[in-house]
């Protein structure tokens, strides 16, 4: 069924139909929808969930926590100080092997304080043992948190699914809401093999020696090297019950391109936009939107660099010191592989200042007027 | 000799013999807090679930991958024992299990202090667990800083001899109490049928059930191992922890009336941690346990 819907119930509508059974969630603007409305179904009756009112994102987490160990499939969403508050959790989450769904809003982190979008709170999580998941479109939100359950209950890693503040949080789009026969079919009730039962009395997260530690983590990196395959195998799978694919990275017209924009998030919708008119004007240009930061494409960004005589990176966000995270990132993916392009790395609407296709256009002739990158960071838009 | 086995035979046991912790844990020689556990499972059974936060019982249940615990435990971190709590008991309502009794078991830090928001948001909510505060009054797991439930006078890392603690214990049971929740009681192991006796009770009522249980530390307390339940009977009898129950935050009713409370001097002198007291600091102890036991007279009363 169609619906014009926001983001933020684009979640709701992904922990609804993912059959989510408990939701403990604390109001952050601009995630605050996706609560309200997850509240209203579970009061309705629409959605058999509790619904845990706690007092700060760390109990919201810690209480998804101890819902997830006792076999409930469980969902809360945040943003930005949420998400910081949160920290420590997300790191028990991951350790802890609990897959938790958990919506994020890109949201910039104070001082000062901003509700506008970027990508420095989510990214500042990434080393906690969470899948991450960057959304472009309210379509892909829904779709994204059901495949992300099925993900994280198959490895037992949580996964967040992220979306930009207000430029998709709080804008309407049309949205193909899934049948919940076929959502049901897609993704089964959550079984996981080991619970907190009275009947098979366990011990979880006890002190771990030096002679056991690294195993339980050389197992979650084992296990989140097995995402990659499995979110192509599950997005295959999830096309041919709902019509749309789900993939690691959304390439447009990388194939012949010989200039690309490496995006994520909302920008990588503009980004095509810009590519359209470049390509008017003869620039042969393409955009590769990552949509899995965790765990890393390297082989999907590598196959699209390997074709390309130029990559621009444009990054949401800024590792104080080293630059754009994306950027990072993908110069670690082509690093010491043969035919890989120059990347050049872009620093671009932080604190909801607008990524626009002018801000792309920008990009474009800087990168096309120049062999090598001379510069880690080359900002775009700000006011020097 | 017959004569001597047919005396002890006569002697009844109250509490069942039923173990539900296993001897290889690893406190430390004399600790309350390990026999506080024995008779909360005593009185709870099997069909209970711990959450135990970052506290002496952290390691006290052993190392992975063991358990000196024939229920279910998670480790929760510091200041979650409440909220993990909230959550393993929702997950197992929500997966068809609704008997079973979630337990938050947290030390004095991870309640008076780090824990208290979270205790508090679930007293609020009247979450359906019972939270039990074991009170060893020091952060004694990580090697005896003062907390807020360190005593006035006492001596700890944090608050060297020349520098002891000079505020007051924190009243959580009257925070407790503040938030109306169904039932609260104070607990000692010096009193065990009083506390099966009110873990039995607390078992059957719906709602936040908050305990504050009285657990002496040799280690930390510089007292004798031998001494652990003598001292805990002694603050029960001075008055210092008074055994009592608080329904609804209203109805306070105090279990064990004392005729004539004992001074709190002979108490003090069996620890080390109050050793560089002098008299008049004493007195100033006994003038508040005075004080406080006045309160409790006549809200008992009202």
């Amino acid at each position: 069924m169609k619906k014009v819907i926001m983001g933020n119930h684009a979640l709701s509508y992904g922990a609804m139909l993912s059959r989510s059974q408990v939701i403990s969630a604390y109001p952050i603007t601009p995630q605050t929808q996706v609560v309200e409305l997850l509240s209203e179904m579970c009061a309705d009756g629409k959605l058999d969930a509790q619904f845990i009112k706690v007092e700060s994102e760390h109990s919201a987490m810690a209480s998804c926590i101890g819902a997830s160990v006792a076999g409930a499939r469980t969902f809360t969403a945040t943003s930005s100080q949420g998400l910081a508050l949160m920290h420590e959790m997300l790191h028990w989450a991951g350790g802890g092997r609990h897959p938790v769904v958990m919506g994020n809003i890109n949201r910039s982190m104070a001082p000062g304080w901003s509700i506008w979008a970027d990508q420095n709170d989510s990214l500042s999580q990434r080393d906690t043992g969470w899948m991450q998941f960057y959304c472009s479109s309210n379509q892909e939100v829904v779709d994204t948190v059901i495949q992300a359950f099925k993900v994280a209950e198959a490895l037992m890693i949580p996964a967040m699914v992220i979306l930009d503040a207000f430029a998709l949080s709080h804008t309407y789009e049309v949205v193909d809401v899934p049948d919940q026969a076929l959502v049901d079919r897609y993704l089964p009730p959550f079984k996981p093999a080991i619970k907190l039962t009275t009947d098979d009395p366990r011990a979880f997260g006890g002190l771990t020696g030096a002679e056991h530690y690294m195993e339980l983590r050389y197992r979650l990196e084992k296990d989140m090297e097995k995402a990659p395959a499995l979110i192509e195998e599950t997005g295959r799978e999830y096309g041919k019950l709902f019509g749309r694919d789900l993939g690691l990275v959304d390439p447009y017209l990388c194939d012949d391109a010989e200039f690309i924009f490496v995006t994520s998030g909302t920008a990588g919708y503009t980004a095509r936009v810009a590519v359209d008119e470049l390509r008017k004007s003869g620039v042969k240009a393409g955009n590769l939107r990552i949509k899995v930061f965790r765990p890393f494409p390297f082989d999907r960004v590598r196959e699209v660099l390997g074709r390309v005589k130029k990559a621009a990176v444009v990054d949401r966000n800024c590792s104080y010191g080293a630059g754009g995270i994306f950027y990072q990132e993908v110069k670690s993916a082509s690093y010491g592989r043969p035919g890989m392009p120059p990347l050049f790395g872009y620093i671009a609407g932080l604190g909801g200042r607008d990524i626009t296709t002018d801000s792309f256009k920008e990009v474009a002739a800087h990168a096309l007027s120049k062999d090598r990158p001379d510069e880690e960071i080359v900002w775009i838009g700000v006011k020097k | 000799m017959s004569q001597e086995v047919k005396k002890e035979k006569k002697f009844t046991m109250t509490l069942p013999a039923d173990e539900l912790m296993a001897c290889g844990h690893l406190a430390c020689q004399g600790c309350g807090a390990t026999l506080a556990m024995r008779y909360m499972l005593k009185a709870l059974g099997k069909k209970t679930a711990l959450c135990i936060p970052a506290c002496c019982w952290a390691v006290i249940d052993g190392p992975y991958p063991y358990s000196s615990m024939d229920v279910p435990v998670y480790h929760c971190a510091f200041e979650t024992a409440a909220s993990t709590a909230t959550g393993v008991k929702a997950g197992l309502e929500m997966t068809g299990d609704t008997e079973t009794t979630v337990v938050a078991w947290a030390g004095d830090g991870g309640t008076f202090d780090i824990g208290i928001q979270a205790l508090s948001g679930a007293a609020e909510r009247n979450e359906d667990i019972i939270y039990v505060c074991y009170d060893n009054e020091a952060y004694m797991n990580t090697g005896i800083q003062r907390s807020s439930a360190t005593p006035y006078g006492a001596w700890t890392t944090t608050t060297p001899v020349k520098h002891f603690k000079t505020r007051p214990k924190k009243d959580i049971v009257a925070i407790m109490a503040a938030h109306r929740i169904p039932y609260i009681a104070t607990a000692s192991i010096s009193h065990p049928e009083d506390f099966f006796k009110k873990m039995k009770k607390a078992k059957d009522i719906k709602g936040t059930r908050f305990f504050h249980v009285y657990a002496p530390c040799p280690t930390g307390w510089k007292s004798r191992p031998e001494d652990t339940i003598k001292l805990a009977r002694m603050a029960v009898q001075n008055g210092y922890f008074p055994l009592l129950e608080i329904e609804n935050g209203e109805k306070t009713t105090l279990n064990l009336k004392l005729k004539e409370r004992k001074p709190v001097d002979d108490y003090m002198r069996l620890q080390g941690r109050f050793r560089h007291l002098g008299p008049d600091e004493i007195a100033a102890v006994q003038a508040e346990v005075d004080a406080r036991w006045e309160r409790l007279i006549k809200g008992c009363a009202a």
